[in-house]
């Protein structure tokens, strides 16, 4: 008897709380992130910056260039012997990509390599034509517009970060031709891809501004 | 070292090499065709320009671990109507100085007229920026990739 009226009192407190529960995470869109359930936009628009920080590393930016040829070095100079893009961003008959870039690093002469060395589109360049990286802003709205990114939405660009063969190759980049170690991006790729998941957790904010 | 076959201007080749060994020296060195030439070592001048699965590829930057498809050195590439365009209009054009970049030069003209059959200017520009003439002699390959187009 007494736990049946402890059980009708405790009823609508226990509800109370799972209400309360849902209306604060609810509002914060955290409902069916159990792997990040602290995401929100602020914790996403944080994450986005370290992803940023990758983006426009030279790993990554020499390949997402804005002209019609790829860049090279730290510098990120343009890349010597009249390399261009060509239509589908892997060279020319004659100078292709692969001409010289084959399906992984040459140590002995420190060619970089990867599997289908190629650029990126155009629809995704990071940097503008006097080769300075595109704001955070621009460079967040060009990897999640949809209709220029090849479609991909948050966990296709998850999958992209953690799968992609050239993505990875950033982590793995090689020796110079003078034998020292290419830089690596800012952060490890456990790092990135923890920063990408809270970020695609949190709905894949972007900055405002231009 | 590892065994590897090869195809080589049609013919099947075998041979044992370290699978770090570039393309470049097994064709000179294990295969003793010496039409391909050493220049830099780092595929920045293309002297050592062969063709490989069709693809133009710098042959001093790739591993034996990493070839795939048929080989097309200079000595072969007549067996083929546009290297044989190609090959006649050099000797038309007397393109030729020294000569030591000029296999390359062959095949990578001819891996442009395979793609493209009347190039531009601008197509010739693109295609041949990386091989690398010390004699220069780069307004003749020009005259001769267009004389070669006109007969192909």
């Amino acid at each position: 008897m007494l736990g049946h009226r402890a059980g009708l009192l405790l009823t609508p407190l226990f509800l109370g709380i799972i209400a309360a529960w849902m209306l604060v995470y609810g509002a914060f869109g955290h409902v069916g992130n159990p792997e990040h359930p602290a995401a929100n936009p602020a914790d996403g628009l944080a994450a986005w910056e370290q992803i940023y920080s990758v983006l426009t590393s030279p790993r990554c930016l020499n390949c997402h260039t804005a002209t019609n040829y790829p860049h090279q070095g730290d510098d990120r100079h343009r890349h010597f012997a009249n390399v261009i893009r060509g239509p589908e961003g892997k060279g020319v008959p004659g100078l292709n990509c692969v001409s010289c870039h084959h399906e992984a690093n040459a140590e002995s002469t420190g060619v970089p390599g990867g599997p289908d060395w190629h650029l990126a589109p155009l629809s995704m360049h990071w940097q503008d034509l006097s080769n300075r990286p595109l704001s955070s802003a621009a460079v967040c709205r060009s990897v999640t517009d949809r209709s220029t990114n090849e479609n991909m939405d948050g966990q296709a660009l998850l999958k992209h970060h953690e799968q992609a063969e050239l993505v990875l190759w950033a982590w793995n980049p090689g020796t110079r031709p003078d034998g020292s170690t290419r830089t690596l991006p800012p952060l490890t790729h456990a790092e990135f891809m923890a920063a990408t998941r809270l970020w695609v957790a949190a709905g894949t904010p972007c900055p405002k501004g231009k | 070292m590892a065994v590897y076959k090869l195809t080589v201007n049609g013919q099947r080749k075998e041979v044992n090499v370290d699978p770090s060994t570039p393309l470049l020296w097994v064709l000179r060195e294990e295969l003793k065709m010496t039409g391909t030439k050493y220049g830099c070592g780092i595929s920045a001048c293309g002297a050592c320009t062969v063709h490989v699965d069709g693809v133009a590829t710098r042959s001093c930057v790739l591993p034996m671990s990493l070839v795939g498809g048929p080989i097309i050195t200079i000595e072969g590439i007549a067996q083929d109507p546009v290297g044989r365009a190609v090959q006649e209009a050099w000797v038309d054009k007397d393109v030729v100085q020294c000569g030591y970049c000029q296999s390359g030069q062959i095949m990578s003209a001819v891996a442009l007229l395979k793609a493209t059959s009347k190039p531009t200017e601008a197509n010739i520009e693109e295609s041949m920026g990386g091989n690398l003439c010390r004699c220069a002699t780069y307004v003749r390959i020009r005259e001769a990739i267009k004389s070669a187009a006109q007969k192909l």
